[in-house]
């Protein structure tokens, strides 16, 4: 059974079903109850299930979090939402130092089965704060899982799976993406989580992305293929821990890597993936692993955040120059 | 004394006389009285032999409890099996009082454990990081009373979450958002403050311009004073804030007023940053020495009581030290094991990678 929706759509109908399935779950943030979520992510879902399935927050992070914290250790199975990425900090400590740390602290007594949603990138328009990509830090941060669906199917499912999960998960969804729409397949069998996709098969280079930047990493293959450039696209889904036997089988194949992501480029997730690329094919690859990233710099304006977020045709210049070796 | 009000609750004066309260009295019998000033002898013996334990290297650091053994072993007796504790890091009397082994505190300031102790359902593990449990104790404080385990008739039904803070810690955020939670969803949370009138080096000049428990209104939920080194006011102000969170009527501030005669943990100096004329002067409030005041000039307890627990406490001493050799370190293949629930395949090839150079360095 199919039907097309759009990523926004996708994610309410996964977490109704996740309501549905268990009645630990919860959802809680600011503004999720009766507004449905300044995305509309959680529209509909308050009228449902009460005030006590799907609860409005005080507007205080730490808050959100440090009670989910609570939450979970009373077998509850919080679902968070943030309502934009520049808003996780002031709950960034609870994450980093609690949620993370719990499991492991506890000699594996404490799990933290705990979704923390948070709608991330750029390229709507928005202003300062409303637009970042702050996945390397969770990313960094062991105890956590940091997952990013980039379609409608996968948003669909893999909300499903992270609520399921018994670990916490830093759910990023590309908000830029929450419109487009695609095919939802309610019944076939979903991949596993931490399990990376091939979304396009090629030969000459391999393109690895996540979240928002694979759609724009599936139209720079498209555009290369009219020019005779045979490219693979991966998309991780999941960042942390990244699906290595998938991305190191795919440049084992291709010899060439870019990886494209929108963070800041030093020190992010393509540093990483290089590294690893390196160690694992360096004497298999013809080229460097090259990395098309946003620029080091604060998130810029939103007039200008075109000139700063990797686009079809950065991606494809890194193309040319990893080919070029 | 700076912050102490006149209504701050007190039923046994620093000379060991009762007094009488116009709304709390001490309910329990003079054979728990006798148990409580067992308890805090135990727990100061127990908190001496910790602090020397540091001194000798055997601990990495230890948070003494010197002075506060009224504030921790009075509210601890006002808990039920249901109840759930979250620490901070200087409870011990309270884990005492509820039978979590000192074998657990003494492996997590060592070093041997990251805290993962028994009786963890009701005693969760020491918080290092100030404030955070605050928040842990009011989501499951939520998660209570969403399994309607609050107001119902039968009391042995309901319980109630205590949370024990510093007075620096009513500076953070995290205790802030906590206060707020607590009170929107009517959380049935005791927030417990030691007020012990240092954080660190800071004084509790530096956090409140009013008493601690003066802001609970300003949340919306009750605050009371309560003389912190006195045991039989300590345990009837908690047993009304527990009783009310179990009943359904909300969470409460309680603001034990009490003094840490120590350093704040082994590594500090308190001689740098405080008068000596002010700890002789709580030296003379001292929790242990009212109640024995009190108890010698009832009869309840006599010289030969108090030397038979003195060699209790002696025993206790050699076998706190006595554990520290039997403490196992935990395995670096049980931390990898704990990072995550579901294990992931890249953090098991660490695993491997450590288990085959452990296993060249031994060969």
């Amino acid at each position: 059974m199919s039907e097309s929706l759009t990523m926004a759509k996708a994610l309410n109908r996964g977490l109704r079903r996740a309501l549905q399935a268990d009645p630990k779950v919860l959802l809680a943030g600011e503004d999720i109850g009766k507004l449905g979520g300044v995305f509309r992510i959680t529209e509909g879902l308050q009228a449902e299930f009460g005030e006590n399935r799907v609860i409005d927050s005080p507007l205080a992070e730490s808050g959100i979090i440090g009670t989910a914290v609570g939450l979970c250790m009373r077998g509850y199975r919080p679902v968070l939402e943030i309502q934009f990425d520049g808003f996780v900090f002031p709950g960034f400590a609870q994450i980093v130092t609690q949620v993370a740390k719990m499991n492991m602290r506890t000699g594996g007594q404490t799990p933290m089965p705990m979704v923390i949603r948070i709608p991330f990138g750029g390229g709507i328009g928005a202003v300062e704060h409303h637009s970042e990509s702050p996945e390397a830090y969770f990313a960094h941060t062991p105890g956590l899982k940091v997952v990013s669906c980039s379609n409608p199917n996968d948003a669909y499912w893999m909300i499903q799976q992270a609520i399921q999960s018994d670990d916490p998960v830093v759910f990023l969804e590309p908000k830029r993406r929450y419109h487009v729409k695609d095919a939802v397949n309610f019944s076939a069998k979903p991949a596993p989580m931490h399990q990376a996709a091939i979304t396009r098969y090629g030969t000459d280079a391999t393109l690895i992305c996540y979240g928002p930047m694979v759609k724009s990493c599936m139209d720079a293959a498209a555009v290369a293929a009219d020019e005779g450039t045979s490219l693979e696209v991966v998309d991780l889904r999941t960042i942390s821990p990244v699906d290595w036997v998938t991305v190191i089988s795919s440049v084992r194949r291709t010899k060439r890597a870019i990886v494209v992501h929108e963070a800041p480029l030093t020190l992010g997730l393509g540093a990483e993936l290089a590294a690893k690329l390196n160690e694992e094919l360096f004497y298999v690859m013809e080229s460097p692993v090259l990395r098309v990233a946003g620029y080091d710099m604060p998130y810029p304006p939103a007039r200008v955040e075109g000139e700063y977020l990797p686009s079809v045709d950065r991606i494809l210049d890194a193309v040319d120059r990893s080919l070029a070796y | 004394m700076r912050g102490q009000s006149h209504d701050m609750v007190q039923l046994l004066t620093p000379e060991g006389e009762l007094v009488s309260h116009d709304e709390f009295e001490f309910t329990g019998s003079t054979g728990d009285l006798v148990g409580y000033l067992r308890d805090m002898i135990l727990a100061r013996r127990f908190d001496a032999e910790a602090t020397a334990l540091q001194r000798h290297g055997e601990l990495g650091l230890w948070t003494p409890l010197l002075g506060q053994e009224a504030a921790q072993v009075g509210s601890g007796h006002a808990l039920r099996t249901q109840d759930v504790v979250f620490p901070s890091y200087r409870e011990h009397a309270v884990a005492m009082v509820l039978g979590v082994p000192v074998t657990n505190l003494l492996a997590l300031f060592r070093g041997s454990t990251g805290g993962d102790w028994e009786r963890l359902e009701t005693f969760k593990n020491y918080q290092i990081v100030i404030g955070c449990q605050a928040l842990h104790a009011t989501g499951y404080a939520m998660g209570i009373q969403l399994d309607g385990a609050v107001g119902n008739p039968d009391d042995d039904e309901n319980a109630a979450v205590i949370v024990y803070h510093g007075d620096g810690a009513a500076s953070q955020g995290d205790v802030n958002e906590a206060y707020v939670f607590a009170a929107s969803y009517n959380a049935p949370v005791v927030f417990f403050c030691q007020n012990n009138q240092w954080a660190i080096s800071e004084p509790i000049a530096l956090q409140s311009r009013i008493p601690l428990f003066e802001r609970a209104s300003g949340f919306g939920f009750p605050g009371i004073q309560v003389d912190g080194n006195d045991v039989l006011a300590v345990k009837a102000v908690t047993d009304w804030a527990l009783d009310r969170a179990r009943r359904g009527e909300g969470p409460a501030f309680i603001e034990a007023f009490t003094y840490r005669m120590g350093a704040h943990t082994t590594s500090d100096d308190p001689t740098k940053y405080r008068a000596s004329d002010d700890e002789e002067e709580w030296r003379g409030r001292d929790p242990i020495l009212r109640l024995t005041r009190y108890l010698e000039r009832i009869g309840a307890i006599d010289d030969a009581w108090l030397a038979s627990v003195e060699d209790d406490a002696k025993e206790f001493g050699s076998q706190v030290r006595a554990v520290i050799p039997e403490l196992q370190d935990i395995t670096m293949d049980r931390l990898f094991e704990t990072v995550y629930a579901e294990p992931t395949v890249a953090l098991e090839a660490q695993r491997r990678e450590y288990a085959t150079y452990a296993a060249g360095e031994e060969a």
